[in-house]
């Protein structure tokens, strides 16, 4: 037979390409309705977090860290609450990282302020002595890019059902607002300006403050509200 | 053999090969770089923002990857299919047209990935960084390279497939299918018409989108660093060596049972991660059989120079082959360790990883990559090899710096994983993080010496073949077997 096949190039390729496909089948269609169902009371992201969220992705950050908190008693005294399928729902794509380089971030909501992350991205050696991570100050003046951000999320709203505009948690409420056309792109910036002043005022620094009020969210902003967020 | 000796055209692969000298030395270069920002991140800063560690680690990997390999890749193939397959490139100017498009479609999207990375455009999916426009490049690049192979299977003399030819077809269909579905992604600014036009959205979310990562993730390296190379070697080193192939029967078996066992393991890089456990299971078991058919085609070539060893001592080209071939059962045995659960736990997320990728990487793809490029240089040029001491120098400088690189990975990684899990008298933990990068400081600083090592080595191939290309003494006619040498 196979000698068969090596002078038949054509059966030989669709044989490869059976073999090779095989384990794909059997190992990703039976769990993917499975693990795409969202936590209870799971929120997408807002705009602003969103945004910070791809500050996160452009700037590689999971080169270095992970989100992925294994069920290990070492992980969990060290990272908070071991993590589950659910918490991911909205994660497109998802961060787990392959690599601590520094240490893992899914809950670092929990533990870390505003005004921490603000002089860490600045000088991280400031708040960790010894660290060998480089500052990322081009984040304190580069204006976060909201536009993308609100695309994203209308995008997954239209194609993925994402639950923006619902009442999760049933409290009778909506708890995250977009809306449903590109017109709505100034409320939606309007929000993420509040949001965004909050935290600006949080991480203490006068310049971050000012170009909030100017309307422009500096990238650092955005990328604290999404790590604000991870808890 | 009735048929009159066939006039290769080896155009393409020349090109090829320039390129592959080029990529290796710039995607090592930044990953030297990086290496020495883990030891002394001040280096973070010499090219303010655009040299951040964070922005260049997936420029090397990509360079390396896709740029060093796939180059080495296709001049192989340009050089092994028409000689395999006893056709010439000439006898079809649609062939030999289409594979000068290849290279130059092949060439500006490889620039543009870097400067799109430089730019942070990226989708953050490891080895599947690159946005939508560029990956719609990849896949016209991809099927060009199908029509070359199926174009010219079309034209062949040689009814019979050799077993190279098994090994790229096996990456063109793998590498399509997987690249395929792991990119699948929804265009943003398609969908509302706002934004940034570069910008997508991955079809799949969390855990499922891990999974279709790693088992895209996990067989890049397949179909990438492994299969492709098995063409190669399968090829070079009867050739340079002069022996036939020890037994078809262990190449069918190791082929087949590479294809069919290799897609499973991928789930060996979700282990407790929150996909489902059989599948982490089932990751680890393909993953500790994936020994046989790895260490059946290295076995294969090694036994191939049984009775020949003395060549080992002449020949810096057969010390490149078999030596790549024993990294190769190296990082075949230490990956299948890395699977089982309990090892995991362990070196998951620490430098034993990287550590074992570059054994992988260095010892056997960059090995063979080299050798198969000086075994074309002296049929390109009709000229003998520039200098055999140089090639023996480099040999054993690139060899010393793998080790230095694997054994300091390996000792970092087990220093890390052990300092995470370990707990005082009272069962705290007993380490801070940063308690455990900064005692990798020596490692990472021997880990960057090992990788300059290798990397000046390349410097030593380049100045070679140039030398090779311009200046070495010329040959009659096209050496049968061992590449002539000037010492």
């Amino acid at each position: 037979m196979f000698g068969w096949l090596e002078k038949n190039p054509f059966f030989f390729a669709v044989g490869v390409f059976v073999v090779i496909a095989f384990a794909g089948l059997i190992e990703i269609i039976p769990d993917f309705a499975q693990a795409s169902r969202p936590l209870v009371g799971t929120k997408p992201y807002s705009v602003l977090e969103l945004a910070g969220r791809q500050v996160y992705i452009k700037d590689s950050c999971n080169a270095c860290h992970s989100q992925l908190i294994r069920p290990f008693k070492s992980e969990t005294d060290r990272y908070g609450m071991y993590s589950l399928t659910g918490e991911y729902a909205y994660d497109r794509p998802f961060l787990w990282g392959s690599k601590r380089t520094g240490p893992d971030l899914h809950r670092v909501g929990n533990y870390r302020t505003s005004d921490w992350h603000a002089n860490h991205m600045w000088d991280p050696t400031s708040v960790v002595p010894g660290s060998i991570m480089p500052a990322y100050k081009h984040m304190f003046t580069n204006v976060t890019d909201l536009e993308t951000a609100f695309a994203e999320a209308l995008t997954v709203k239209k194609v993925f059902n994402v639950p923006y505009d619902k009442d999760i948690d049933g409290d009778g409420k909506i708890d995250v607002v977009l809306g449903d056309s590109p017109a709505d792109f100034e409320a939606a910036k309007q929000r993420a300006l509040q949001e965004a002043l909050v935290i600006a005022k949080e991480t203490k620094r006068e310049d971050l403050v000012n170009m909030v009020k100017e309307g422009k969210i500096p990238e650092i902003v955005a990328l604290i509200a999404y790590l604000n967020r991870l808890k | 053999m009735q048929n009159p000796a066939v006039e290769y055209d080896y155009t393409v692969a020349k090109w090829f090969s320039y390129l592959a000298i080029l990529f290796g030395i710039l995607g090592m270069g930044v990953g030297v770089l990086i290496a020495f920002q883990l030891a002394f991140p001040e280096l973070n800063y010499i090219f303010g923002q655009y040299s951040l560690f964070s922005r260049l680690r997936p420029i090397h990997t990509n360079v390396v990857a896709y740029g060093f390999t796939l180059s080495g890749i296709w001049a192989t193939w340009y050089y092994v299919g028409q000689r395999v397959l006893k056709v010439s490139l000439k006898e079809s100017p649609f062939l030999s047209g289409l594979a000068k498009v290849h290279f130059w479609l092949y060439f500006v999207t490889a620039l543009l990935a870097v400067v799109s990375l430089l730019f942070r455009v990226t989708t953050s999916k490891e080895y599947a960084q690159f946005e939508w426009p560029l990956d719609i490049l990849v896949v016209v690049i991809w099927v060009m390279w199908g029509i070359s192979i199926f174009g010219l299977i079309g034209l062949r003399r040689e009814k019979t497939l050799y077993i190279s030819m098994w090994y790229y077809i096996a990456t063109f269909l793998g590498v399509a299918m997987l690249y395929l579905f792991n990119n699948m992604a929804v265009p943003t600014y398609l969908v509302t018409g706002m934004g940034d036009p570069l910008h997508s959205v991955s079809m799949y979310a969390g855990s499922n989108d891990a999974l279709v990562q790693w088992w895209f993730g996990h067989n890049a390296v397949a179909f990438v660093f492994t299969v492709p190379i098995i063409a190669m070697i399968y090829y070079f080193l009867p050739k340079e060596s002069g022996q036939p192939v020890y037994s078809y029967k262990l190449s069918l078996l190791s082929f087949w049972g590479l294809m069919f066992v290799y897609l499973w393991a991928g789930g060996h890089h979700l282990i407790y991660s929150t996909v489902p456990d059989w599948m982490q299971t089932m990751g680890s078991i393909f993953s500790v059989i994936l020994i046989l058919p790895s260490w059946g085609s290295a076995l294969n070539m090694l036994l191939t120079m049984k009775g020949e060893w003395s060549q080992l001592k002449d020949s810096p080209l057969i010390k490149f082959m078999v030596l790549a071939s024993t990294f190769y059962m190296l990082s075949t045995l230490e990956g299948p360790i890395q699977s089982i659960k309990s090892v995991n736990a362990l070196a998951h997320f620490t430098d034993w990883i990287p550590g074992h990728v570059h054994d992988g990487t260095l010892g056997w793809v960059g090995f063979m990559i080299i050798a198969a490029i000086m075994h074309m240089a002296p049929r390109f040029f009709k000229r003998e090899i520039y200098s055999k001491k140089l090639l023996e120098a480099q040999f054993w400088l690139q060899t010393t710096g793998i080790v230095l690189y694997f054994s300091s990975m390996w000792i970092a990684g087990i220093t890390q994983g052990m300092m995470w899990r370990a707990v005082d008298q009272y069962g705290n933990l007993a380490y801070s993080f940063i308690d455990t990068v900064t005692v990798l400081h020596p490692y990472y600083t021997l880990r960057a010496i090992g990788g300059l090592m290798y990397f000046i080595g390349l410097f030593m191939w380049a100045y070679n073949f140039y030398k090779t290309m311009t200046a070495a003494r010329q040959i009659e006619e096209e050496p049968k077997f061992a590449s002539p040498m000037a010492a």
